[in-house]
């Protein structure tokens, strides 16, 4: 059956391209600018989806953006929202909800078994017997959900925008329209977004049969093409509101993250269903669902309708319906007094109107695929109850429904808008608004065309005083005339089925029977009932439920309150949310080089090093080993660009660096390095490095690559405090260093440098200014990863040249790049600890054995206070070196697993590694003090919970190797 | 995203900024007592209420004081921690 219209003005099909597609198997035409259900719609189906719960047939709700009963998927996206969705051409598309097909759903038998599955009936049911709640799970999680999960989605990147505007106008209805055109004249930039595909609002099918919306819009939309600074964006919704005027729009293909000095929101309402029996079947839809078929897609939404309405919004549908060719056979007015002034025009046209009248109950048709008639009897509007002494029956195949709206106003909400309850228009209004946020139109309770045009006007006037634009003030007055909400559209029905929330199928009856059970706040009847919570998130239920709650309690509405609908609006791919990949790194100046040396990278702090240079025909773990190896029998190096570096400038240079660290710094000679610790106030340890004394005013110290911007950060904190004659500069990116290590690592040096590198000239610990490849440099005498060792730190510029000089200086001893991992072993083979690989956020230096480096009797460092007090209670953990008991067949430990002792915990590793130089396992783990005994043993539990015996050692656990090159 | 108004750099989004705790007086380590030190270093209030605190602005490596109500998230003003005259925000 061809339910298309003839061409109408104004309609968003483009009827110069058909396209075809596919539902449930089946072939179907559509026009460019169709929905998928309009498409579907047009086609003369009915049956476009299934309920979540009972598996009914349902068709077109709203066609706005919460028909959750009609999702499909083209077998790519899943939960694909039709209503709103435009059909592609070539689409294959399959409702999500069924099993076995929409029309022959095998779960159909549910809808019979529904009087046994009242709300809350999961709860109770399945907790007992307990053995049988693994079977029970597993049958309700498969029912729970919708759609299926596509794991071989393609990998699509989604650019995310940042831009900033003058005024963001979220709704381009009337209202936003208007907004937009009244603060235009003042040249601020306007955003103006709308979720639809065309700009309008109701303007563009809310007619009443006659063309005067149609003009408005015209005219507004012309009006809008003369303002070059009103940027109107359509197809895009406003997802979210965050603080300081910060929303995320959503497009199809990612998000713009909009920073807008005042936002209007105009977003409109919701129409809200009237509640009888039967109102969910396929062609029982919304009015306004009915008017958007009618003038967006030219679809006559049912033959013969009836239209039941609570306000005068059914007499404006009925007249819609009329002039689409729809047999209207009867206006319902629930209301017996309320006179609309459109009721004469349909009068004239012969329409029977009841007032005073109830659906009673939709009849289904014999297929259950649709509407066959209604039954209809009067209504005690006080009592809210039907005659049902006085059933009559109208023959019709659709109802349009109308009773009230429900304002969109989660922007609002989130916004921290304080809602009231506004009895002239039964509905919750804007109370009190935060700055620079404004409210205009439906949303604020404006609901006739001019006092949409003037409201919105009104809410540009404001925003113009507020950004101190000159504007005339314009006042806006507030709603006359009938009610556009009905208090109370509820029709009770002992067979139920009268539903309030569509995507749940959530019943009148679930509601009192909630309040019966003692769920009778609207937080905690959501909860139970489900109400709300469902993919629409209450847009159509919400509102009824909280009149509903109202009565049950005989409370007015605005003491039963509202709950919160939060970010995001509609449905967000998590794909738009994540944006595009992007994880800055910082390289150091010799990237390339590690890169073609073939380099496997990883990321520590900020930075990317290499962890290893793998090599063809080795795994892994052996080319470390190959690292590890050319260290400890001739020379190796490793890239320590990462390194935090920091210059200490001025007189009180000294004094600065006693008081941030625990050591001592006044009488450091020049020319000299001393190991740096740092604790925060609790005695803590933050972080390590050296310090090297340059000049009187002038140090030179390292932080560790992770820790480095937190070093400087708390540096430039204390400094703040203590206000010393000093001067801070982080030098991290300006040096690059290079750590040159193993037996023959001064032979290599020597070759590049002309500074005597002896024992006696530059021992251990001493810091030179020299010159290196032709390059200036500061060299230090260093021995973290081997005895000896020799760090360069130059020009970042620099360090590729000296590298490379070094390299092939190094070649007749075989010299080798190493990466961080074989870095890791060869500090472990020194016995060193890593701050914060080998300390957690409460380790203190009495624990890691650090308290060399604390110098107790100075007069102030930070941690020094606490340090006194942890002093004088017993220690309670030690970090010992130890060496492993292998056993053939054993499992090796990993780091974090369990010292164990007596069946109780008492300690943990933190490092482990297999040591090339000694063949065995090595580590460190912090035990309590009674095992911490050197040549004592203690148990480590493996991750397969065998336990493993350790043997504590001492370090370093590599001994010296340079004895015989010492001059 | 809030905004925050840097007294150096004028107002930047939050995510630019570390937050540094609250600003409170170290009370004299060598004349206060264990207790009173622990309670510095270890309590903090949580209550709601206008509170001192500290936030770094990392692309700049600006630390400064926001005079901030956590109960409502409003910043009453933020000036650098030696400034003696207090900027007020645009807040």
């Amino acid at each position: 059956m061809n339910r298309r219209l003839e061409t109408r003005p104004g309609e968003w099909i483009d009827r110069d391209e058909p396209l075809k597609f596919s539902f449930e198997g089946k072939e179907y035409t559509g026009f460019s600018g169709d929905t998928i259900t309009s498409a579907l719609w047009a086609s003369g189906e009915r049956i476009l989806g299934r309920s979540f719960k009972y598996h009914r047939p349902r068709g077109i709700l709203s066609l706005s953006n919460h028909d959750v009963n009609i999702l499909v998927t083209d077998m790519e996206d899943t939960n694909i929202r039709a209503d709103v969705v435009n059909v592609k051409e070539g689409m294959r598309l399959l409702a999500v909800n069924t099993s076995g097909g929409v029309k022959k759903d095998k779960k159909r038998w549910l809808d019979r078994l529904s009087a046994f599955m009242p709300v809350g009936f999961y709860y109770k049911a399945f907790h007992s017997p307990r053995k049988l709640f693994p079977f029970w799970e597993n049958v309700i999680r498969k029912s729970a959900g919708l759609g299926e999960v596509n794991f071989n989605y393609p990998r699509t990147i989604k650019t995310k925008y940042h831009e900033h505007c003058d005024l963001l106008i979220v709704g381009a209805g009337t209202a936003g329209l208007s907004a937009a055109l009244h603060a235009a004249k003042c040249g601020i930039g306007i955003t103006l977004v709308d979720e639809n595909r065309q700009a309008g609002g109701s303007l563009t099918y809310d007619c009443a049969g006659d063309q005067e919306s149609k003009t408005v819009l015209r005219n507004l939309l012309d009006e809008i093409k003369h303002h070059p600074n009103i940027t109107l964006l359509t197809g895009v919704y406003a997802a979210g509101y965050y603080t300081d005027h910060y929303i995320p729009l959503v497009r199809e293909d990612g998000i713009t993250n909009m920073r807008a000095k005042a936002v209007v929101i105009a977003t409109g309402a919701y129409e809200q269903p009237p509640v009888f029996r039967n109102n969910d079947l396929p062609g029982v839809m919304l009015g306004t669902a009915a008017q958007r078929l009618i003038h967006r897609y030219s679809v006559r939404p049912f033959d013969v309708g009836v239209v039941f309405t609570a306000n005068d919004q059914g007499y404006r549908v009925a007249l819609d319906l009329l002039e689409a060719g729809v047999e209207v056979a009867a206006l319902v007015d629930l209301r017996k007094k309320a006179a609309s002034p459109l009721a004469d025009k349909l009068l004239q046209l012969n329409i029977r109107i009841l007032k005073g009248y109830c659906i009673y109950e939709a009849i289904p048709t014999g297929d259950h695929e649709g509407v066959k008639e209604v039954v209809i009897c009067p209504f005690d509007e006080s009592s809210g109850k039907p005659d049902t002494g006085d059933l009559v029956t109208i023959a019709c195949d659709g109802i349009a429904m109308c009773a009230g709206w429900a304002p969109a106003a989660a922007l609002l909400y989130q916004a921290g808008v304080s809602m009231r309850y506004d009895n002239t228009v039964n509905q919750f209004v804007p109370n009190k608004l935060p700055k620079g946020v404004f409210a205009a139109g439906k949303v604020n309770g404006r609901f006739d065309l001019e006092s949409r045009l003037k409201d919105g006007q009104r809410a540009a006037s404001e925003v113009l005083s507020m950004l101190s634009e000159t504007s005339i003030k314009v006042v806006s007055e507030p709603h006359e005339g009938n009610t556009p909400s009905h208090t109370f559209p509820f029709v009770p029905h002992p067979k139920a089925k009268n539903f309030i929330d569509f995507d749940e199928d959530i019943q009148l009856k679930d509601f009192i029977n909630a309040a019966q059970e003692g769920f009778d706040n609207i937080e905690l009847m959501k909860r139970f009932t489900t109400v709300g919570m469902g993919p629409s998130q209450g847009k159509h239920s919400n509102m009824n439920a909280i009149r509903i709650l109202a009565k049950i309690r005989d409370l007015p509405v605005e003491k039963i309150g509202s709950t919160t609908a939060r970010p995001f609006f509609h449905p967000t791919p998590i794909g738009h949310l994540a944006g595009r990949t992007f994880h800055p790194h910082r390289l150091t100046s010799l990237h390339d080089w590690h890169q073609t040396a073939q380099a496997d990278f990883i990321a520590v702090g900020a930075w990317l090093r290499p962890a290893y240079y793998s090599i063809a025909g080795l795994s892994r773990d052996d080319a470390i080993i190959q690292e590890v190896l050319s260290v400890r029998q001739a020379v190796g190096m490793i890239d320590v660009g990462t390194l935090g570096k920091i210059e200490v400038h001025g007189p009180d240079s000294a004094l600065f660096l006693e008081r941030f660290y625990t050591g001592g710094f006044a009488n450091q000679k020049i020319g000299s390095t001393r190991y740096a610790l740092a604790l925060d106030e609790a005695g803590v340890i933050l972080d390590d490095g050296i310090v090297a004394r340059l000049a009187d005013d002038l140090f030179y110290l390292t932080a560790s690559t992770s820790n480095s911007a937190m070093v400087y950060r708390e540096m430039q904190r204390w400094q703040q405090k203590w206000q010393l004659d000093i001067g801070l500069v982080n030098v991290t990116g300006y040096y690059g260093a290079i750590n040159v290590a193993g037996v023959a690592a001064r032979k290599v040096l020597s070759k590049l440098c002309k500074a005597s590198l002896s024992e006696q000239d530059f021992s251990f610990g001493s810091i030179i200014e020299t010159v290196i490849a032709e390059v200036p440099a500061r060299i230090i005498r260093v021995g973290f990863v081997s005895e000896l060792a020799y760090e360069i730190h130059v020009a970042s510029q620099d360090a590729l040249t000296v590298w490379v000089a070094l390299m092939e200086a190094g070649e007749p001893e075989k010299i080798r790049p190493f990466g961080v991992e074989a870095q890791r072993i060869l500090r472990l083979e020194m016995g060193h600890s890593i701050c914060g690989h080998d300390t957690d956020g409460l380790t203190n230096p009495l624990e890691a054995g650090l308290m060399f480096a604390v110098k107790p009797d100075k007069p102030f460092f930070i941690g020094q206070r606490s340090l006194q007090i942890i002093r004088k209670a017993p220690i309670r953990k030690s970090l010992v070196p130890f060496l492993l008991d292998h056993q053939d067949g054993m499992e090796t430990p990993k780091e974090c697993n369990l010292v164990i002792a007596q069946g109780d915990i008492a300690g943990r590793v933190t490092s482990i590694a297999f040591s090339p130089t000694l063949k065995q396992a090595i580590g460190l783990a912090y035990v309590s003090p009674e095992l911490a005994i050197q040549g004592g043993s203690f148990l480590i539990r493996t991750d397969n919970g065998s336990l493993v015996k350790a043997i504590v050692a001492q370090t370093p656990f590599v001994t010296s190797q340079i004895g015989d090159s010492k001059k | 995203m809030k905004i925050l108004h840097c007294p150096i750099n004028g107002p930047r989004p939050i995510s630019e900024f570390i937050f540094g705790g609250e600003y409170r007086t170290m009370p004299d380590p060598d004349t206060c007592s264990d207790k009173d030190w622990a309670d510095y270093v270890h309590n903090r209030s949580g209550g709601p209420g206008v509170k001192k605190e500290w936030w770094y602005h990392a692309p700049s490596g600006t630390w400064i004081i926001a005079e901030r109500d956590t109960g409502s998230d409003q910043v009453m003003a933020t000036y650098l921690p030696n400034s003696i005259t207090k900027e007020a925000t645009h807040e």
